[in-house]
């Protein structure tokens, strides 16, 4: 049970390692309220969308399941839409064109089409809460790198209580920020050594855990992990 | 002139791969090779051309007619999955040859970003920064296409540089999709030549 919950985060997340649903993240990970926006629209829609799923599944018709799963999650983004333009109307104009196109984000249709369309409602909602929150942290980790190092500061949502503007500013960054992470091509190469790190340590945990179980064996694979520096 | 500014900005200054990150998943996905990266492309072409004249008719004879703008997502996308099928459909009919290059890649392109993109962006709000006016049908046609371009111009050059890949030494935690993130990430950086300066001075100085 608990494992349906915490692949979406680490194993199978859905950002780092199966690599789904970038075209409508990256744009938006300018700033980390920005990617928190984006994570609860996603997190929302992606419930929704396998919850519905889950329940209709022995009543969709197996030829029309695509369009119906088009359909039930364009709904749930309509009502995200609608929600942020009336109550967050700042963050909507912020993300712009993204919210409605969470609609060809390939992680809710990818979870409908996998997971939700063959397994039970708990399971589902498991799923689709642990994949929300993977994308999330992910997202998070882009605009964060992001916006430190091309601005120099962290914009969170403001609270009056305690007299906060929402604005961390770093002060030697802000005064000179890396300009070249807030642009378009800052979030490929970002996302790009990112990938590569994950893949590193995906690869080094488990030739060492293949060393470790079979020493004698596995001399090639320790050449090999030597001459590529690993 | 108003093509022409049209043109360049959706080909090179707001290409929307580079500057917009829509339809990274194919450009990702489907740049290993040059052939299939240039058949995805026209396929592309084809359906954002289509599909910026459809949304474009059904969002100003139905949606503001009938104040439904806040239905856009959902008719936006049904009506693309439902052109992509027809389109599939005819191309099968009329063209054999044609459906053998394409077919593969049309289902892919429903849930492309970057079409449902074009619709939004061409037909909803409809301007680009040196036009004032709203786009008609043919402008925003021609903003579809325009875009369409864009991408086959950044998928062709990015299949160029993976075919290359394949004959270098590269890391090994790199191979694969982290070094097309990067490469992608340089050619994004070049592409910031291109600006809305560089239009007003092929425009003559407006």
């Amino acid at each position: 049970m608990i494992k349906e919950f915490t692949k979406g985060i680490f194993k199978e997340n859905p950002l780092f390692i199966i690599v789904l649903g970038l075209c409508p993240s990256l744009a938006v990970s300018t700033e980390v309220i920005n990617a928190l926006g984006m994570g609860a629209g996603v997190i929302f829609v992606l419930l929704g969308s396998n919850i519905c799923v889950s329940l209709l599944k022995n009543f969709i018709p197996e030829k029309v399941r695509i369009p119906s799963y088009v359909v039930i999650i364009a709904s749930f983004v309509t009502i995200v839409e609608m929600v942020m333009e009336a109550y967050a109307p700042d963050l909507y104009k912020n993300l712009g064109i993204f919210v409605s196109l969470i609609v060809v984000n390939c992680i809710i249709l990818g979870r409908a089409e996998a997971y939700a369309s063959k397994n039970k409602l708990v399971h589902s909602i498991l799923d689709a809460l642990g994949m929300g929150i993977g994308f999330t942290l992910g997202l998070l980790l882009i605009a964060v790198i992001r916006e430190i190092f091309g601005a120099g500061t962290i914009t969170l949502f403001p609270v009056k209580a305690i007299g906060f503007n929402g604005k961390i500013t770093l002060g030697w960054l802000n005064n000179y920020p890396a300009k070249v992470f807030a642009f378009a091509s800052g979030a490929l190469l970002v996302m790009g050594y990112l990938k590569a790190f994950f893949t590193w340590l995906e690869y080094r945990f488990k030739t060492l855990k293949q060393i470790e179980e079979k020493p004698g064996k596995n001399k090639e694979k320790i050449k090999e992990r030597e001459e590529q520096g690993i | 002139m108003t093509y022409f500014a049209i043109l360049i900005t959706f080909v090179l200054i707001e290409n929307f791969i580079l500057t917009k990150f829509l339809g990274l998943c194919p450009f990702i996905g489907v740049s290993k090779k040059m052939d299939s990266a240039i058949g995805m492309g026209f396929a592309v072409i084809f359906v954002m051309s289509m599909a910026s004249i459809v949304t474009w008719v059904v969002w100003n004879f139905f949606l503001v007619r009938l104040h439904l703008e806040f239905l856009k997502t959902i008719t936006f996308i049904l009506v693309i999955a439902a052109l992509v099928q027809l389109v599939e459909m005819i191309i099968q009919k009329i063209s054999p040859p044609l459906y053998k290059a394409l077919g593969i890649y049309l289902p892919l392109i429903t849930t492309n970003c970057a079409v449902l993109g074009i619709a939004l962006i061409a037909v909803v709000d409809g301007k680009i920064a040196v036009v004032d006016k709203k786009f008609d049908v043919f402008q925003s046609f021609f903003a579809g296409f325009s875009a369409g371009v864009g991408f086959l111009l950044a998928i062709i050059l990015m299949s160029s540089l993976r075919e290359q890949f394949e004959t270098e030494w590269i890391p090994k935690p790199f191979r694969g999709i982290p070094i097309a993130f990067i490469t992608a990430g340089l050619m994004a950086l070049a592409f910031m030549a291109f600006d809305q300066g560089l239009l007003l001075k092929l425009l003559g100085g407006r």
